[in-house]
């Protein structure tokens, strides 16, 4: 168990290092004249279609999918909660079978009642 | 210890290589990690060359054809031209946020290909909950995305990484579902296990959450038709607007990835892994995913885009019941008809696929029939 997570450890320590070098490249490439540095003002702004900027872009945002992140937090709890159920569903059998039933009803009860609610469309 | 890999006899023919293979810890690790890391970036330099080549063909031209025989080198080429370019970072951008993102969001899916099994045992760990370890990395990328629509103070960005979000949280759970069925029938979380249990290849058992399981992969990578976070007519490019030289070369590396982590998941999910006749095994794996991956480029070069309002009523309303009737059908199967033979279930489950997707197409009304952004 503990080798299996040392792998996984090892192989991200692996991988941040290798992503960090790759993203380092221009700046070890500038020591050799190879990767060019010239900023200016234009080229340093917000890219807006050849506009000049305007305003800032960290405003309020009306992010609609409000809903659909509740009924996300709903949803996902209860498939992470079948994982487990589906592993050994042979050896649970029938009782198993009809107590995850009854807990996907719950939760489909409130799905229907969202999709009534007419929550589940993008206005 | 007996190595060869080819045989006359179809499936299991070969010798299952041992947790810790060349010797020891570290040999394995060092050399699983090498064999890697050059996998994906070969195979993402192969799928870029590919995806150019066959939509050149869909589109009536060649595609890149002077760089190297057929056109091979250009995505190295291309790699060279875009390192050698000027790194800009915006004056108003968030630079820590800024040189965070790319890091982000491909460091997770280079962690998913550890699990993945090229071959019987040949991984770099064998985990039992395999497949839950994939399913919680690869949402990790929707946060280096984020970070980057974020971070670069740039209004189509944010619109983009918005839209990434909203595709993330829709298409998470039927995707997830569809992959309890396929627990369900193997009794195990681990990849390996995964594969072992497929005699007939899952596709055939699963069609229901075949196609849930494609259709939402795709939308989690972000590919034709659910590309709205990049959509390049109305937002530019989304998140990676602002990003240049090897921190967009790291966004394009993250993306092609995704595709060749989504080939191998279902080519080992659904089509039997690295399981088949004559051929050795990891080259049944490449063709798997080479199939995995024209199927996703024909359905890019054949499909428009879709509208926001249309995609997340398509998640809600069309996948996600699909997903739970799928589940429904396969625990009932597995509990009270346990020793149905299998052709039957074949059959059975093509009968009901084709029956719900008509039902559902006749009673769905994507967006409620609305405009919305």
């Amino acid at each position: 168990m503990l080798q299996d997570y040392g792998y996984i450890a090892l192989f991200l320590l692996v991988t941040l290092a290798f992503v960090s070098f790759i993203i380092l490249i221009p700046i070890i490439l500038r020591f050799f004249r190879i990767v060019p540095k010239r900023p200016n003002p234009i080229k340093n702004t917000a890219f807006e279609c050849g506009m000049k900027t305007i305003g800032r872009s960290w405003v309020q945002f009306n992010f609609r999918y409000y809903f659909y992140a509740l009924m996300l937090i709903a949803l996902d709890v209860m498939v992470v909660f079948l994982y487990p159920w589906a592993v050994e569903v042979g050896r649970l059998g029938v009782y198993g079978f009809i107590a995850v039933l009854v807990f996907i009803l719950i939760i489909i009860v409130g799905y229907i009642f969202a999709l009534k609610k007419k929550v589940l469309e993008w206005k | 210890m007996q190595t060869s890999v080819t045989s006359f006899n179809p499936t299991f023919a070969f010798n299952t290589l041992p947790p810790d293979w060349p010797g020891n810890f570290w040999l394995h690790w060092l050399v699983f990690t090498i064999i890697l890391i050059a996998f994906i970036i070969v195979s993402v330099i192969m799928f870029i060359w590919f995806e150019r080549r066959l939509i050149g063909r869909f589109q009536i031209r060649l595609g890149p054809n002077r760089v190297g025989p057929f056109g091979l080198f250009q995505a190295i080429a291309d790699v060279i031209k875009i390192l050698t370019k000027e790194d800009i970072v915006p004056q108003k951008a968030d630079k820590v946020v800024f040189w965070l993102a790319p890091l982000v969001a491909l460091v997770p899916v280079l962690m998913v290909f550890a699990v993945v099994p090229l071959q019987s045992g040949a991984m770099l760990v064998d985990l039992n909950i395999g497949i839950l370890y994939v399913v919680a990395l690869s949402s990790i990328v929707s946060i280096g995305i984020f970070m980057a629509g974020w971070g670069s103070n740039n209004k189509y960005s944010i619109i983009g990484a918005m839209r990434d979000v909203a595709q993330l949280i829709s298409y998470e759970i039927p995707l997830v579902l569809s992959i309890v069925g396929v627990v369900l029938l193997t009794g195990s979380l681990s990849l390996t296990e995964i594969v072992g249990a497929q005699n007939i290849p899952f596709i055939l058992l699963q069609p229901i959450g075949f196609f849930v399981f494609f259709i939402g992969s795709l939308a989690e990578i972000n590919r034709c038709p659910f590309d709205l976070v990049e959509a390049e007519s109305e937002i530019i490019a989304g998140y990676n607007i602002e990003f240049s030289g090897s921190k967009f070369a790291t966004f394009f590396l993250a993306e092609y990835s995704e595709a060749v982590l989504l080939s191998a998941l279902t080519a080992t999910l659904f089509l039997g892994g690295w399981s088949g006749p004559l051929l050795p095994p990891i080259l049944w794996l490449l063709i798997k995913m080479f199939a995995v991956f024209a199927i996703i480029i024909w359905i890019r070069s054949t499909l428009p885009r879709f509208r926001i309002d249309q995609m997340m009523a398509f998640a809600w309303k069309f996948l996600l019941p699909l997903a739970l009737i799928n589940l429904l059908l396969t625990s009932l199967q597995i509990v009270f008809w346990p020793e149905a033979s299998s052709w039957i279930i074949v059959l059975l489950s093509f009968a009901i696929l084709v029956a719900l997707i008509l039902v559902w197409s006749k009673s769905f009304k994507p967006g409620g029939n609305k405009v919305g952004i």
